[in-house]
């Protein structure tokens, strides 16, 4: 790993006393927000198992603070299994349009506390905001449970997160916090906004961009495999002939 | 053996289980690597020492393992259609090495072997077609469980009972198998298209062989398999072969057989997993000549018996999971209606 926790966190108290010094000359309307993550690159390499990104940042007054992650948007298909002829089968199914395939969210307090419910549905924030909407003609009880099953599937391989993450604040005006991607993290480019909350009103945002990619030897064979195919398969099929004649010569005298 | 079997099923779903909870209370030595295809991370030894176990079997037994090899990685929590089409991938290898020692002793009919590929070929290359419509309607899991009960259901149970009533027979009478009689005449030898074939000893219509390669070919595709559990008791019950050349012309076969099917899906859908199939016949190689040597002590029928039990334990655990109400009945896939 390239990053120690020890190092994260001089990097950390650095960049945090730099935005603190820059703060009142960059900025001198009270919402000033400034935030940084520290690495704009989640890189999937082969010893990939999954990945903490720092969130950092800092108000110029006191406020309370909410982040959302999302990764890429993806058409979901959603299936419901019912008992026939005594097996479980996939029977009955819904779409879903647009479900970002990472979703995670922080607070520095529980959100219904630090704003009102139509803030936050507004502006989406917060998994029960999402606007998942099958696109499929099904009734308002099932349209619930699929939007539910969609949810809680996604929670279960870790891609939304099961509740809002803690943003703990250093003094008044810090923030950090950990947003967290599994080793099944999808690729692409996520947005994370960043918002300042104030007498349960948005009173500033930030955005930032992240960026997920495969990089060495695993991006690559995935590269060839989609990009190749024809010459993929071949050579999956060369790699497992040669090494069948390797081990029928290795162990032909034993 | 079936302990150990059981405990290569529980540990697998033990560590799925784990890694789902990012827990760190596997004991084995942490050594993850990324599968690109898969897309998933998975430990290293874990996934050799399941090559190695199956290949362990397959040594003792004799048989390809794929039967096994396909719903271990589905229990591990490999998407099904990486693992079928992975194995695929995976048995061309362990047919290769079989093949050799059968080609030095003259084992392979080639001529029987080529009509049975060219079967082979058409039964799996539809097979992929089917797999890939079948998966788009959400029913592949389904359907790869299903034949996976139906035929190792059926290929268990008749092992099972074959191999106790020699059990039986040898120590009532002290040996003597019933010969098979050569030359029967059935409603087999009024088909069209005869042909000779010498190794064999058969003159037979090709159509038969045809038919027998087209639906093992379509197995191969759908199951990951290589289909020597079907093949050959269809080679020697169905079309009177000798038992001396039903193993090394079944490999012959498969090997090509396989081969398409890893060409296919790559083409196809992408799900050739190298990485994965590299570690799993590199524990595969390795196991299957201590399970050959290990084997060599036991007796066959006693083998036999094992296998069966074996093949029944997958198939009852596989019924087990289609037949109890699943904790989540909704499930999510990528794509569109």
């Amino acid at each position: 790993m390239p990053f120690s926790p020890h190092m994260f966190r001089i990097a950390f108290m650095a960049a945090v006393t730099v935005i603190a010094a820059t703060l009142p000359l960059k900025n001198s309307r009270a919402d000033a927000l400034v935030v940084d993550l520290s690495n704009h690159l989640v890189a999937i390499t082969t010893g990939f198992t999954g990945t903490d990104v720092l969130l950092f940042g800092a108000v110029q007054n006191e406020g309370d603070i909410i982040v959302t992650v999302r990764g890429p948007d993806q058409d979901m298909v959603v299936r419901r299994k019912e008992r026939t002829v005594g097996i479980w089968v996939n029977r009955e199914s819904a779409t879903f349009k647009n479900v970002p395939t990472y979703y995670a969210s922080a607070s520095n307090r529980p959100m219904d506390i630090i704003a009102n419910d139509n803030v936050l549905r507004d502006y989406r924030i917060g998994l029960e905001h999402q606007r998942f909407i099958a696109a499929t003609d099904i009734t308002e009880v099932d349209q619930k449970a699929y939007r539910d099953a969609l949810v809680r599937n996604m929670q279960n391989i870790g891609l939304f997160n099961q509740r809002p993450a803690k943003i703990s604040f250093l003094s008044n005006q810090l923030f950090r916090t950990d947003i967290h991607f599994p080793a099944n993290t999808p690729t692409g480019t996520y947005m994370i906004n960043v918002y300042l909350i104030r007498d349960g009103r948005i009173a500033s945002v930030k955005t930032t961009p992240l960026v997920v990619s495969k990089t060495g030897v695993s991006a690559e064979v995935y590269d060839f495999a989609h990009r190749y195919s024809a010459l993929y398969g071949i050579i999956a099929v060369i790699i497992a002939v040669i090494s069948g004649w390797v081990a029928s010569v290795v162990f032909r005298k034993g | 053996m079936i302990k150990r079997q059981l405990a290569i099923v529980a540990f697998a779903q033990y560590v799925r289980l784990n890694n789902n909870n990012q827990s760190n209370a596997v004991s084995l030595p942490k050594m993850q690597i990324y599968l690109p295809i898969a897309e998933i991370s998975v430990n290293i030894f874990l996934i050799l020492g399941l090559g190695g176990g199956v290949g362990f079997l397959s040594g003792l037994f004799g048989v390809g393992g794929g039967f096994l090899i396909t719903p271990l990685l589905i229990f591990y929590g490999i998407p099904p259609a990486v693992s079928v089409a992975t194995a695929a991938n995976q048995i061309v290898a362990s047919s290769v090495s079989g093949v050799f020692a059968h080609w030095r002793r003259g084992n392979v009919d080639l001529k029987m072997g080529l009509v049975l590929l060219v079967g082979g070929i058409v039964g799996s290359t539809v097979g992929v077609w089917v797999f890939a419509w079948l998966r788009s309607l959400g029913q592949i899991d389904l359907v790869i469980s299903l034949c996976y009960v139906i035929f190792l259901g059926i290929i268990g149970g008749m092992m099972l009972f074959e191999a106790s009533r020699a059990i039986f027979r040898t120590r009532r009478k002290g040996g003597g198998i019933r010969r098979r009689k050569k030359h029967q005449h059935s409603y087999i030898h009024g088909l069209p298209f005869k042909m000779r074939f010498y190794r064999s000893g058969l003159y037979i219509s090709a159509l038969l062989p045809l038919v027998i390669g087209f639906f093992v070919g379509m197995l191969t595709a759908l199951m990951g398999v290589g289909g020597g559990f079907v093949m050959v008791p269809a080679m020697i019950y169905l079309l009177g072969m000798p038992t001396g050349v039903v193993i090394g012309t079944s490999l012959f076969q498969i090997i090509f057989v396989t081969a398409n099917v890893t060409f296919l899906q790559s083409i196809q859908t992408q799900t050739v997993d190298v990485a994965l199939a590299t570690l799993l016949l590199i524990g595969g190689v390795i196991g299957a000549q201590f399970g050959a040597r290990f084997g060599s002590r036991l007796k066959a029928e006693h083998l036999r018996a094992l296998l069966g039990l074996l093949v029944l334990s997958v198939c009852l655990k596989l019924l087990f999971d289609l037949v109890i109400e699943p904790s989540e009945l909704y499930s999510i896939m990528p794509g569109n209606l």
